[in-house]
């Protein structure tokens, strides 16, 4: 446990001691906020035109502002995470830090899980300063709060899962463009799975779909809380996690 | 305590370590010599629990290095061969986060840190990062995190590389001081630094071991020879020096002009006959005008044992 809490703060500072944490969350907030912008600046054009045209209804601010919005924000994740996660073993392989690491009582799991919380702070503080949006949104437009929670739980949940399988990447390689290559192109491919749905059969459309990230958070982000979504996303976290686990301890016994 | 038994390892086809078995006690501070390539670093890894043994054993004070894998590295100092370092750390940072990982309690820390700063010469360099520190610094960072916690056994892959001729005999009396308490396994290429702090000296060549002795064991083996300068006519000289009782051979050294030659005599294993040699020049009525005695150094034997194993493959 107190490896665990040495090496989360280690992680910790190198993510606030190099530019990593601040480009990576300014570049996430400019562009969520652009994306922001642009949603609600036409759904207010929108209303202007809807309160001079009598008789058109069925503007929702939620529908029209806020599930765009998360949805943007859930892309630009996957573009942004897997420059957060490819660092966390690949760097140390390469620098053979990892070496004299394991060389001091380190289990496994306090290593992997400091290194997980730790990316999960500067996830939660990247998601976190998006606040203004929904507040700027409920100052002028009175949205549901419901949608937002859960919209958030959503991004939460998915950031969470795009780290564990960052995470296992990592530790595959040492170098940090392949794991971060290999692990945008693993969340993309589980982003779109979904796709081969209309053409896969009937049995193995379903599996597909449910294997889907993208489809798991549709329900999120219009307001849902779906059990089945919220143990996808766990079930995701865990399965990588272990994965990761796995690849640590291979070390010990592999040849 | 580190006893090793009949350790092997593979690299897919290719031996890398076979069959080393050596013991080093508490207390003891044992040299572990060989060229590169010969399987030191193999057989340290091993140690730590880096990665496992193809076959055979290795115990650090008991606990199996493979399956009592945190057992055995809570007890363990260990300084790789390039010491990695995390760059973007400041150096006492850095001290804090391998005590508080190696397990130091909360309350102790901060002196642990300080003892090691102190004893590895760092306090000029507590503020700066790793990453802009001299080579001779690094290394000792690398030195401080091995002996925090103060480990019972302490594992040094060649820790006097890189450091300045001042910096070098600190670190070996620092080395030299676990003597009587610790278990040092120190790996090195530097002959002098074997004889000087090591009791006893396990030499590896090409993943097996070739010797294994105290130093003065490998270097008392050979025959001992003296080296003489005498003012005296030289095919005369060589007559007499033959005629000694015990000695095994003459040899002179060619110089042009003079009366005054330079000789080696090689006396028979296990004689000493400088005294008889002395008689015998002194007696003939010439001036004995140096004398002393070639020692083997442990370079030589290392160097003989080395091409005699390959030598031994050839044939």
């Amino acid at each position: 446990m107190r490896s665990f809490y040495a090496i989360f703060k280690r992680e910790l500072y190198v993510y606030f001691s190099s530019p990593i944490a601040y480009v990576v969350v300014t570049i996430f907030l400019l562009l969520s906020g652009y994306f922001f912008y642009s949603a609600f600046a036409y759904f207010s054009m929108i209303s202007m035109q809807a309160m001079r045209m009598p008789g058109v209804g069925g503007i929702n601010v939620t529908e029209m502002v806020l599930h765009p919005t998360f949805g943007n924000m859930s892309v630009i994740m996957l573009l942004m995470m897997p420059l957060l996660t490819m660092r966390l073993f690949a760097e140390e392989k390469k620098a053979g830090t990892l070496e004299l690491m394991l060389s001091y009582p380190v289990r496994e799991t306090e290593l992997l899980f400091g290194k997980f919380a730790a990316c999960m702070v500067v996830f939660f503080i990247m998601l976190f300063l998006t606040w203004l949006y929904p507040f700027l949104l409920w100052l002028y437009a009175k949205p549901d709060i419901g949608p937002i929670v859960t919209g958030y739980l959503g991004l939460f949940l998915m950031g969470a899962a795009f780290i564990a399988l960052g995470l296992m990447v990592s530790s595959l390689t040492e170098n940090q463009i392949v794991a971060a290559a290999i692990s945008f192109g693993a969340i993309l491919m589980f982003w779109l799975i979904g796709w081969s749905e209309a053409f896969a059969g009937p049995a193995l459309g379903k599996v597909l779909s449910h294997l889907s990230l993208l489809g798991h958070f549709e329900n999120f982000s219009k307001g849902v809380i779906d059990t089945r979504d919220m143990v996808y996303y766990i079930n995701f976290n865990i399965l990588f996690l272990f994965m990761t686990m796995r690849s640590l301890e291979s070390k010990r016994w592999r040849g | 305590m580190i006893e090793v038994d009949c350790l092997t390892k593979y690299f897919g086809s290719v031996p890398a370590v076979v069959d080393v078995s050596f013991r080093v006690e508490k207390g003891e501070i044992v040299g572990f010599l060989g060229p590169n390539g010969a399987g030191k670093t193999t057989t340290i890894r091993m140690l730590n629990g880096f990665f496992p043994p193809t076959s055979g054993s290795a115990r650090i004070n008991g606990f199996d290095v493979f399956d009592r894998s945190i057992d055995v590295r809570r007890q363990l100092g260990y300084l790789p061969e390039h010491i990695p370092l995390y760059k973007e750390m400041r150096t006492e940072a850095y001290l804090r986060f391998v005590a508080e990982v190696k397990g130091v309690p909360a309350g102790q820390r901060q002196r642990e840190v300080d003892r090691v700063i102190e004893q590895c010469g760092l306090r000029s360099v507590r503020k700066k990062f790793l990453g802009k520190l001299s080579k001779g610094f690094q290394q000792r960072v690398g030195v401080a995190q091995a002996i925090l916690n103060d480990p019972d056994v302490l594992i040094l892959d060649e820790p006097t590389i890189g450091l300045d001729p001042k910096q070098i005999i600190q670190i070996r009396e620092l080395i030299k001081s676990f003597a009587g308490y610790k278990t040092v396994l120190l790996s090195t290429h530097i002959l002098p630094e074997v004889s000087m702090i090591c009791q006893r000296v396990v030499i590896i060549n090409e993943g097996r071991i070739v010797a294994e002795d105290t130093p003065e064991g490998l270097t008392g083996k050979d025959k001992t020879k003296v080296a003489l300068e005498i003012k005296a006519p030289r095919a005369e000289t060589l007559t007499r020096l033959r005629a000694v009782p015990g000695v095994a051979a003459v040899s002179a050294e060619a110089r042009p002009g003079g009366h005054t030659g330079r000789y080696v005599v090689e006396m028979e294993q296990g004689k000493d006959v400088r005294d008889a040699i002395v008689q015998s020049i002194v007696g003939a009525g010439w001036s004995l005008l140096e004398m002393h005695t070639l020692r083997l150094s442990l370079e030589d034997i290392f160097i003989r044992l080395v091409t005699e194993e390959q030598g031994r493959e050839e044939v």
